[in-house]
């Protein structure tokens, strides 16, 4: 399979976008809007021009700033699916699609389930039905490379999850070099095999959905993939522990290493909920008011004091966990990871 | 309670009143036209050379100006909406000007241009062209006084479309002409049929630039409004027949006008892809 690289900038509004990248199978990019998502897929589909820099499709160069080379979008393999798909309003689904290749426009409407809606016009097709459009339209062109603009942004909660799985399978059946952004980091992490946490055009981290879980390397990453950050102080290092004070007046204890001022990351799957105190010296315990019952999909996301903690449904309801109640979190020291703050901001 | 009834009453009434004065003001004219003179009479007298000559002049001149407004507006008005470019605000104001000038100084400025003694007279003249008081200055005096209701109609047009669909244009391999063809025109077309429709309106009425850059020259540039003009002094019969014909020809322009407007049909995918027209 081919290689995408790209490694320039672009100078934005408010920062400069910076990035080095090789895109073998599927990446994703992560990060808050604003931070300079879109202009990278611009900048690759030569829809934008990079002030320095290189982007390259194996031997294929579209841009090499230093040597004067620069692709218009017409002269590059590049299939881009733009965020509110810019379907054609006056063409035909089949006219949109067959407006990338005439060749391969009917099997990819028989691929992508849409042979029925040919001569329908996009606006009058469902969310769902657009993302199959405009995909099967940039295939048509038979690109080297496929860029998703949020693909799934523009979808209400309803659909979306069907159309994640249906996006996964699609995927994974064309075998091409695909670059996605989105502002979902669950997104990102359902779509790809590699996702990179974005934040004002610089790329923080950079691994699988695991490493960035298990090893976050700043505070930003840590709350971007979903885990409670604390703050305090690490007091030293005794038995294999370090004790940490948190801002919030507890005292938690963590198998990492640190000192001076931290950031201690626990992810909300490692929090268990009680009602009751339970006098375990090998738990960090925390004690708070109850401010938010959440159910997403068959867990609850509980709110207690700083932390977040999540639960099974059956449990939230043996717990009668209602808001304004007392209840204790608590999570193992091996359940936290200690990020040491060497003057680096939470970002957005 | 009742003090407020009572003036609201009142007001409604006022309103009610100034709208009847406003409408009975604005079709009286209209109507009278048609009623000094029997139907019958004004057919008839549409038959008279002065009326077949202006008619054929008027529509000969109108359709030229019309081709060449299409030809050089399109253009000029998709560079002004798609080019960030320093002095572009100059330039739209430029455009826009011949529409508040006094139809008498923009046959001035033509006559001082195109004119014997005009900035481009010797010019033309040593190319054995003269353009002043033959049918060709008509063209021009139409094009001057209208283009601009199309090339600004047809800016606002352009401008309407979303980059993205021309940005997706490109990256499915089209090149700048095809994109053009296939998805800018496509989509400006209604907006740039608006703006066709008013130019013509305006151009077919035109009177004062025409009188003092062409002249009216019976058969030769004497349009519909000029024709009018004449009769008026000899045969004000003459004259409300003209006036009734091109009451008709408006009345039809300005309703087709109004279809195109409201013919949104089901090929958008968004509600703001047509910025509303002025």
């Amino acid at each position: 399979m081919a290689t995408l690289s790209a490694d320039f900038s672009l100078a934005l509004r408010s920062f400069e976008l910076r990035l080095a990248l090789e895109v073998e199978r599927t990446v994703a990019l992560a990060g808050p809007s604003g931070a300079g998502k879109t202009s990278i897929l611009r900048v690759i589909a030569g829809l934008a021009r990079p002030g320095s820099g290189r982007v390259a499709l194996d031997e294929d160069v579209w841009v090499d700033v230093s040597r004067g080379v620069f692709r218009m979008p017409d002269e590059r393999r590049v299939g881009l699916v733009f965020q509110e798909y810019a379907l054609f309003p006056h063409l035909s689904v089949q006219a949109n699609v067959a407006y990338g290749g005439k060749e391969r426009a009917q099997e990819l409407l028989e691929r992508f389930h849409i042979s029925h809606l040919a001569k329908a016009r996009p606006g009058e097709l469902s969310g769902g039905e657009r993302q199959r459009v405009a995909l099967a339209r940039a295939l048509a062109r038979d690109p080297g490379v496929l860029l998703l603009d949020e693909p799934l942004a523009a979808l209400d909660a309803h659909t979306k999850a069907t159309v994640r799985a249906e996006l996964q399978e699609l995927l994974s059946a064309f075998d091409l070099p695909t670059l996605i952004v989105t502002h979902d980091y669950e997104d990102a992490v359902a779509l790809a095999d590699t996702v990179g946490v974005l934040v004002e055009g610089t790329l923080r981290q950079m691994g699988t959905p695991e490493e960035l879980v298990s090893r976050p390397m700043d505070p930003f990453v840590a709350s971007f993939t979903g885990a409670n950050l604390l703050r305090g102080r690490a007091d030293g290092h005794e038995h294999g522990l370090t004790e940490v004070q948190l801002e919030s007046g507890e005292r938690i204890y963590s198998t990492d290493r640190a000192s001076g001022d931290v950031g201690v990351v626990v992810y909300p799957w490692d929090v268990s909920v009680g009602r009751l105190h339970v006098d375990d010296s090998a738990l960090n315990l925390i004690q708070g008011e109850i401010a938010s019952v959440v159910r997403v999909g068959n867990r609850v996301r509980v709110r207690i004091g700083p932390l977040t903690a999540e639960v099974t449904e059956a449990s939230a309801d043996r717990l009668e966990l209602d808001r304004g109640g007392t209840a204790f979190a608590s999570f193992k020291a091996t359940g936290t990871r200690l990020i040491e703050f060497s003057g680096l901001s939470l970002g957005a | 309670m009742s003090r407020r009834r009572l003036r609201d009453g009142l007001l409604a009434t006022l309103f009610f009143g100034a709208a009847l004065i406003a409408f009975a003001f604005l079709a009286l004219p209209i109507i009278a036209i048609f009623t000094q003179v029997s139907p019958g009479r004004l057919v008839s007298l549409l038959g008279k050379p002065i009326v077949t000559d202006a008619l054929v002049v008027s529509f000969k001149t109108t359709v030229a100006a019309q081709v060449l407004i299409l030809l050089f507006g399109t253009p000029a008005a998709y560079l002004i909406a798609s080019r960030r470019f320093t002095g572009r605000t100059f330039l739209v104001t430029l455009v826009e000007l011949p529409l508040v000038l006094p139809p008498a100084v923009a046959g001035l400025g033509l006559l001082a241009t195109f004119g014997r003694f005009g900035l481009l007279g010797s010019t033309l003249d040593s190319l054995g062209l003269s353009v002043s008081f033959t049918q060709t200055a008509v063209v021009l005096a139409i094009v001057f006084v209208s283009s601009p209701l199309y090339v600004r109609t047809a800016i606002a047009a352009f401008q309407a479309i979303d980059p993205d669909l021309v940005a997706a244009s490109r990256t499915l391999g089209a090149g700048s002409t095809r994109t053009f063809f296939r998805v800018v025109l496509p989509l400006a077309f209604n907006g740039l049929a608006a703006g066709e429709a008013l130019a013509f309106a305006r151009g077919l009425g035109e009177f004062g630039a025409t009188i003092m850059f062409a002249g009216s020259l019976q058969g030769v540039t004497q349009t519909l409004p000029l024709a009018i003009y004449e009769a008026f002094a000899i045969n004000f019969d003459v004259a409300l027949a003209m006036g009734a014909l091109l009451v008709a020809i408006s009345a039809v322009l300005l309703f087709t006008l109004r279809l195109i407007l409201s013919w949104q049909p089901s090929r958008r995918t968004s509600p703001s892809l047509f910025a509303p027209l002025s």
